[in-house]
């Protein structure tokens, strides 16, 4: 709840944060090419810097308490409801504006290099900036329904984004799964919006306002609000693609690599979690639905991570990665630990960020190479690469003092002692991050030890990235060990994380209950599957081995396909829904369309033509004919009178 | 059962009489006297019902002009073919004037008409007062109806002449 | 004295008769004349309640409806005549042209 000494402000700043980028993303529109590439795309990074800057200084500027408020215009009244375009900074939506737009400024710069080259630079930037305004929309958005426009209008950048190389066709394809599975998952938040305002009305309270939301949600009944959050979920499962609607995100990385850094790693994934964390209040009250998010985060996360185990695409196992901690947040959000799914939140964009930044180094290193059998021993020839990336591997392997280290160690701990949580989350958890040091070093040790596997003409080429691309990942390395010292645990030197983000979650911060014992023994826990995850894949991976290999024929080579193939999901998707819509469709518009819909109409035309046939039979020309019917149409009206007597 | 009455009962019978000959004689020319009949009956009623003006018209006009009208054109033309007759549609025409006849009849009877006529003034139905009427009340009509006679003749011309 | 009834009812059985031989003779003329009997029971019609009702106004709508059906009756024999020279037939069933 809102703690009752919270100030509001009014800052007419905050509308230019999402202001800037939108109008450079015009310019580039319009005078992009007149700019010429260099111009563009230094304006586009400089517009984000200065939403940057914004963000900084109303960072610093805002109260412990307080809340900031800038009220554009009032876009529609209908009665007493009333909806305006209206910006809110608290303390939750200060941290999402400084990923936003720190790792976006950081993410810009980097494409200046990775995308520079590129015939459509000019567009790419165009559809990046559009992205950060309708993200700032989203995270800043003091009403639902301007989150929701923020909402959507990201979905829209990532499909824009996804299939940025539109003359290839799989990557369209990949642009129209994202937005259309997008899409089914927005259906359900649609409704969960609707059904709030309309059952809110119910009650007289005509509003979406988060603050008004936050006051009046006493008035719902229980089922009601289970009702709510678990269609306002829905959404959140397919913009954070969570079992089941998560399979757009690894045929996102169809994309340029900024994107899946930064739309499909750092923010446009994380949106879900965002919104469940801005509707606590709405989510707490309905126990069920929160069970629920605990137990698909979890078996997303475990999911997930068996999948990337097998991968060979050195950004398939990034992506998979990123539904595997995705999952994570959702877990913390399922027990209610909300500040600290926003800092698993806050740590991972920094690592994932750097990852994927990296894993981009590596493909325009290698001239487009995406197969890791094709890698190997690049830590001799990119050596910047190499050390942001292992940095930022150990922080999500969870190695300590790293940022990921605190982040997930916090989810557990919560998950284990928490009265929401249970042992068996904790457990999943656990055997989660183990799968995850394991994958995650396989990869390092694939792409950068051992012998370079790939061809001599690409041996010939391989450079280190240039500055403008190197540089965001040493600051996101750096991110990913010190950003997480934020959220250190008690034992240690207590979290100012909780205490910042205190005021919006209010009294949600319940103690976990445990001893310190209890806590350390877990993190030791967690640090020894850690370890035996790396210590497993120096041998099987770091070292020429045939490990991999037994395994992957281990009984009959099924497990190792299933999990190649994801478990087939996509197939399953095709077959169960998508054949089956397609069918339908076809038959609607080839059959049903002309023959009935078109039969129904030409039947009438046919009706009234055949009635009209019958009927101007009447017309035989014998005037005689004609007298005969006045005679009878005279008798009949004698017959009325008659009666009438 | 004054004079009257009985007049008029047998001048019905002789009028139903000649209307049916009328509608169902074969030849035309007897078809017309027979209608020359039936409109002097029709006149002399009308005297009967103090309309002796009218009375007269009728026999002017109706029975003398329009009938030798027709007369004339049927002498004009001389029509040499039979008229075709068909039972069932004769049937099913009288059938059908006798239900007209008889609702109209059903109609009329309802005893609400007055079975006395109007005490008559000495002046009633004569040309005086039918005149002062049309001079008066209905000067109008009359003149259109004066107007109507000039263009029914221009269109029996035009309509009648033999194209050139 | 003869109620008003009985010469209404007499007026009704001549515009049946007219009636009878308009619909169904084959002779556009006695057509034509069968026009004027049914004419001629209205016209007694109104004479008969001009007399029981004591108002001339009867008798000057009988005056305009002998004037109308004069012209009306002129009009149709120049239409008869014109029609037979193209047609040589007074048959009206034969003049079934203007149909569907």
């Amino acid at each position: 709840m809102v703690a009752p000494t919270q100030t509001v402000a009014t800052v007419d700043l905050l509308r230019w944060m999402p202001l800037i980028p939108l109008l450079a993303s015009l310019i580039n529109v319009f005078f992009g090419t007149r700019l010429g590439r260099k111009a563009s795309g230094g304006l586009a990074c400089a517009a984000v810097l200065a939403s940057f800057s914004i963000a900084l200084y109303i960072f610093w500027l805002l109260p412990a308490t307080g809340i900031f408020r800038d009220t554009v215009y009032t876009w529609f009244e209908s009665g007493s409801f009333q909806v305006k375009l209206s910006f809110q900074v608290d303390a939750l939506t200060a941290v999402m504006l400084l990923v936003v737009t720190g790792i976006g400024f950081l993410i810009h710069i980097y494409s200046l290099g990775y995308i520079g080259h590129d015939e459509g630079m000019i567009r790419f930037f165009v559809y990046l900036n559009l992205f950060i305004f309708f993200m700032l929309l989203l995270v800043m958005g003091d009403n639902l329904l301007v989150l929701f426009i923020g909402w959507e209008g990201v979905g829209l950048c990532s499909y824009l984004l996804i299939g940025f190389w539109y003359q290839d066709h799989t990557n369209t394809i990949a642009g129209n799964k994202a937005f259309i599975v997008n899409r089914i998952g927005d259906f359900g938040f649609m409704l969960g919006l609707l059904l709030l305002v309309t059952e809110l009305g119910r009650q007289g309270v005509w509003t979406l306002d988060f603050m008004e939301l936050q006051k009046h949600v006493n008035l719902l009944s229980p089922d009601k609000i289970t009702l709510i959050t678990l269609l306002l979920f829905v959404g959140a499962i397919g913009k954070s693609a969570q079992i089941p609607l998560f399979v757009w995100l690894p045929d996102a990385m169809a994309g340029p690599t900024p994107v899946s850094a930064l739309i499909h790693a750092a923010t446009m994934v994380t949106a879900g979690a965002y919104m469940t964390a801005r509707l606590h209040f709405l989510f707490v009250l309905a126990p069920g639905t929160l069970s629920l998010i605990a137990v698909i985060g979890a078996a997303t996360a475990f999911f997930a991570a068996t999948v990337a185990l097998t991968q060979n695409d050195i950004k398939r196992v990034l992506a998979y990665s990123t539904v595997s901690q995705l999952g994570y947040m959702f877990i913390a959000v399922g027990i209610g630990a909300f500040s600290t799914a926003i800092f698993h939140l806050f740590t991972h964009a920094f690592f994932k960020a750097c990852l994927f930044l990296g894993s981009g180094s590596v493909i325009h290193a290698l001239g487009g190479e995406q197969d890791m059998g094709k890698m190997g021993g690049l830590r001799a020839y990119l050596p910047t690469t190499y050390w942001t990336y292992l940095i930022a591997t150990l922080a999500i392997a969870g190695a300590p003092f790293t940022s990921g280290f605190f982040s997930k160690d916090s989810i557990l701990w919560q998950a284990y002692s928490r009265p929401h949580g249970s042992t068996e989350l904790w457990f999943v958890g656990w055997l989660t991050a183990g799968l995850t040091a394991f994958y995650m070093f396989r990869q390092l040790f694939l792409v950068f030890h051992g012998q370079c596997r790939a061809d001599d003409h690409v041996k010939a080429h391989i450079h280190e990235s240039p500055a403008v691309m190197t540089l965001p990942l040493v600051v996101l390395a750096a991110g990913s060990i010190f950003a997480g010292w934020l959220g250190a645990p008690e034992y240690l030197w207590g979290s100012r994380w909780d205490q910042w983000l205190q005021p919006t979650f209010g009294g949600l911060h319940e103690a976990a209950h445990g001893s310190e014992t209890d806590e350390i023994n877990l993190t030791l826990l967690t640090l020894a599957i850690g370890a035996l995850g790396f210590v497993f894949a120096y041998f099987a991976y770091g070292r020429a081995s045939k490990l991999p290999d037994r395994l992957a024929s281990l009984a009959g080579g099924g497990p190792y396909r299933l999990l190649l193939h994801k478990y087939y999901v996509d197939e399953l998707y095709d077959f169960l829904i998508v054949r089956p819509f397609t069918y339908c469709s076809r038959w609607l518009a080839q059959v049903f369309d002309p023959e009935v819909i078109d039969g129904l109409v030409n039947a009438v035309a046919k009706g009234a033509r055949g009635f009209s046939l019958i009927w101007r039979e009447i017309q035989t020309g014998n005037v005689q004919h004609y007298l005969a019917g006045f005679l009878a149409a005279t008798l009949a009206l004698l017959a009325y009178f008659l009666n009438q007597q | 059962m004054d004079t009257s009455a009985i007049l008029f009962y047998v001048i019905s019978v002789f009028l139903v009489l000649s209307s049916l000959m009328v509608v169902f004689l074969r030849n035309v020319v007897h078809c017309a006297l027979a209608l020359v009949v039936a409109l002097f009956l029709i006149a002399v009623l009308f005297v009967m019902l103090h309309a002796p003006m009218v009375g007269v018209l009728q026999v002017l006009v109706y029975a003398g002009a329009i009938m030798v009208l027709f007369l004339f054109v049927i002498m004009f033309l001389n029509p040499t073919a039979a008229e075709p007759r068909r039972k069932p549609w004769w049937i099913l025409g009288s059938l059908g004037a006798l239900l007209l006849a008889g609702g109209l009849a059903a109609l009329f009877a309802n005893g609400e008409a007055p079975a006395d006529p109007v005490a008559a003034t000495e002046m009633f139905g004569s040309p005086e007062l039918l005149g002062k009427s049309l001079f008066t009340d209905f000067v109008l009509p009359f003149e259109i109806a004066s107007v109507l006679l000039l263009v029914a003749i221009i269109g029996a011309v035009v309509l009648a002449r033999r194209e050139p | 004295m003869v109620p008003l009834d009985h010469y209404l009812i007499l007026a009704a059985v001549i515009f049946a008769i007219g009636v009878i031989g308009v619909l169904v003779r084959r002779n556009l003329i006695v057509v034509l004349m069968s026009i004027e009997l049914m004419l001629n029971a209205v016209n007694l019609t109104f004479i008969a309640f001009s007399r029981y009702l004591g108002s001339m106004q009867g008798q000057v709508i009988v005056f305009f409806v002998m004037a109308v059906a004069a012209a009306e009756a002129v009009i149709g024999l120049a239409i008869v005549i014109s029609v037979f020279r193209h047609r040589q037939s007074l048959d009206p069933q034969e003049m079934q042209l203007l149909k569907w």
